[in-house]
């Protein structure tokens, strides 16, 4: 197993993927609850917007989303998301890769939010108007900060789901874990089993303590009513 | 029972005793060796222009009809042959736990493939190779990718060579070599990298037809096999059947079938290879 860790580089992969991981789960809260509070708003418009994006990304699998972001901004449109010297490509796909996962696990945190929000009585939004608030000063003072300390469980799964969902882009070539893998399986098939067992030990360690993390975190942070 | 409801039993049988067979430890003959009767599984590429194409139910390439060849020389017809595909990293794994005989499916010989499966052949030496646009000068070997963009498939061996031997070039992976072949048209990426074989197949698709030429500057040796499994008594005998296949020239007529519209024909040296010595 060592020496498979040492031959494929297998920790730069590791850190890869935590990378992703990292950038995609903030980039994702971001969108996510920009998402959230058009779905949430009194305006028709906004909330047939927020609710297409959800609809059209969360039903759209990952792989396609990750190939059509290589394929259709950089392939086909010409756009240039990175500098051309020598890790050009890498740049490339690294950015393209997160820019798919973002906008794929945007749709998925948008509606842990909305969870997180139906765990208010509708009481407190109808005081926070009736005292005068506008929207924006519900929304920033009465409901977000109580949606999102009832969503932790379901961000945190979303989280999980995003930490593992990662492999995919091993589709436009970005080198992560899986990447490791596929190239393990090409070269040292004749040990196949510690190939997957490592893997497996690998995304455990990674996701293992966020599931802890985020059952300790909701119960510490959940609104006791 | 309908005569092909008693095939399927009789097929299913093979199986369960092969699985049977394989725990014990002297394994006895699980191939049907001496051929004519039940049926030949056989495993190939399913997506690869040219080499193993399913197109409809319809199988075609070189790899399909170099299997279709060695069929007929064992005993067996063409609709004898039960084909299922066989993706690179399960090719090894479908062979150690019986789910087909053999498998023709751009299958390169090397060491580690050995440890678990035998090989009969080789019937073709293949070699990386570089596609690029037809009017593209520029590339003529290895040498000249400095500084290019070249795609290949993530994790494949193509793929590992270059970013070892040549890290002046920067690497484009896809899953696929159709959509390199995309990037190439899209002007994205300079060359595309893989197989002479499988280049060729690609350049001689329909859709693709003139746009890109294969350099035919070879810069590995790819020695194709046919997997066989380890218990298996058919490797030898496969080996005499593609002798005679080049010797009475079936395999000429099925290379220039299958690559000759891409103006490709193998590297001279090293072909036609002469099979053998990779059994067991």
């Amino acid at each position: 197993m060592l020496e498979l860790i040492e031959r494929f580089d297998f920790f730069s992969a590791v850190w890869m993927t935590v990378k992703l991981t990292l950038w995609a789960a903030l980039g994702s809260l971001i969108l996510g609850t920009f998402i959230a509070v058009l779905r949430l708003s009194p305006i028709k418009v906004l909330q047939w917007a927020g609710s297409t994006y959800v609809t059209v990304f969360r039903n759209t699998p990952l792989t396609v989303v990750v190939v059509a972001a290589n394929l259709v901004i950089w392939n086909q449109l010409g756009l240039e998301v990175a500098a051309r010297n020598a890790t050009y490509l890498d740049d490339t796909n690294f950015r393209l890769a997160i820019l798919a996962l973002v906008a794929y696990h945007a749709a998925f945190v948008c509606e842990a939010i909305r969870s997180g929000v139906n765990t208010i009585p509708v009481g407190q939004a109808e005081a926070a108007r009736s005292i005068g608030l506008t929207f924006g000063q519900n929304l920033r003072h009465i409901i977000l900060p109580q949606a999102f300390r009832g969503a932790v469980t379901p961000l945190g799964n979303v989280l999980i789901a995003l930490t593992k969902n990662t492999t995919v882009v091993t589709a436009i070539g970005v080198a992560q874990v899986s990447h490791a893998m596929r190239r393990m399986i090409e070269f040292r098939s004749d040990v196949l089993f510690t190939v997957f067992g490592l893997v497996a030990l690998t995304f455990i360690v990674l996701t293992l303590p966020l599931g802890i993390l985020t059952g300790w975190a909701s119960e510490k942070l959940a609104v006791k009513r | 029972m309908s005569k092909k409801n008693m095939l399927r039993l009789a097929a299913l049988t093979a199986a369960a005793a092969l699985a049977l067979t394989a725990c014990g430890d002297d394994a006895a003959d699980p191939g049907t060796g001496d051929g004519g009767e039940g049926t030949l599984r056989i495993g190939t590429k399913y997506d690869q222009p040219g080499l193993g194409l399913d197109e409809g139910g319809t199988m075609s390439g070189f790899d399909v009809d170099v299997a279709k060849a060695v069929a007929e020389k064992l005993g067996y017809s063409e609709d004898q042959i039960e084909w299922s595909e066989s993706p690179t990293p399960q090719r090894e794994s479908m062979l150690e736990t019986g789910q087909v005989d053999m498998i023709f499916a751009t299958y390169s010989i090397t060491d580690t493939r050995k440890e678990k499966v035998q090989f009969a052949g080789p019937y073709l030496v293949a070699g990386q190779d570089l596609l690029v646009k037809a009017d593209d000068d520029s590339i003529t070997g290895p040498q000249d990718l400095e500084g290019k963009l070249l795609c290949s498939v993530s994790g494949s061996t193509p793929a590992e060579r270059v970013a070892e031997d040549y890290p002046g070039v920067q690497l484009q992976e896809y899953d696929t070599y159709s959509l390199c072949v995309e990037a190439l048209a899209g002007g994205r990426v300079d060359a595309l990298t893989t197989d002479d074989t499988i280049l060729a197949g690609y350049a001689a698709q329909e859709q693709w037809a003139g746009q890109f030429k294969v350099v035919g500057a070879p810069f590995s040796e790819e020695l194709y096999g046919v997997g066989i499994p380890k218990e298996s008594d058919m490797c030898e005998q496969v080996n005499e059947a593609l002798t005679e296949l080049y010797e009475d020239g079936t395999m000429d007529e099925i290379i220039d079938k299958n690559f000759g519209p891409a103006g490709y024909t193998p590297a001279p040296g090293t072909n036609p290879p002469t099979p053998g010595g990779h059994c067991g």
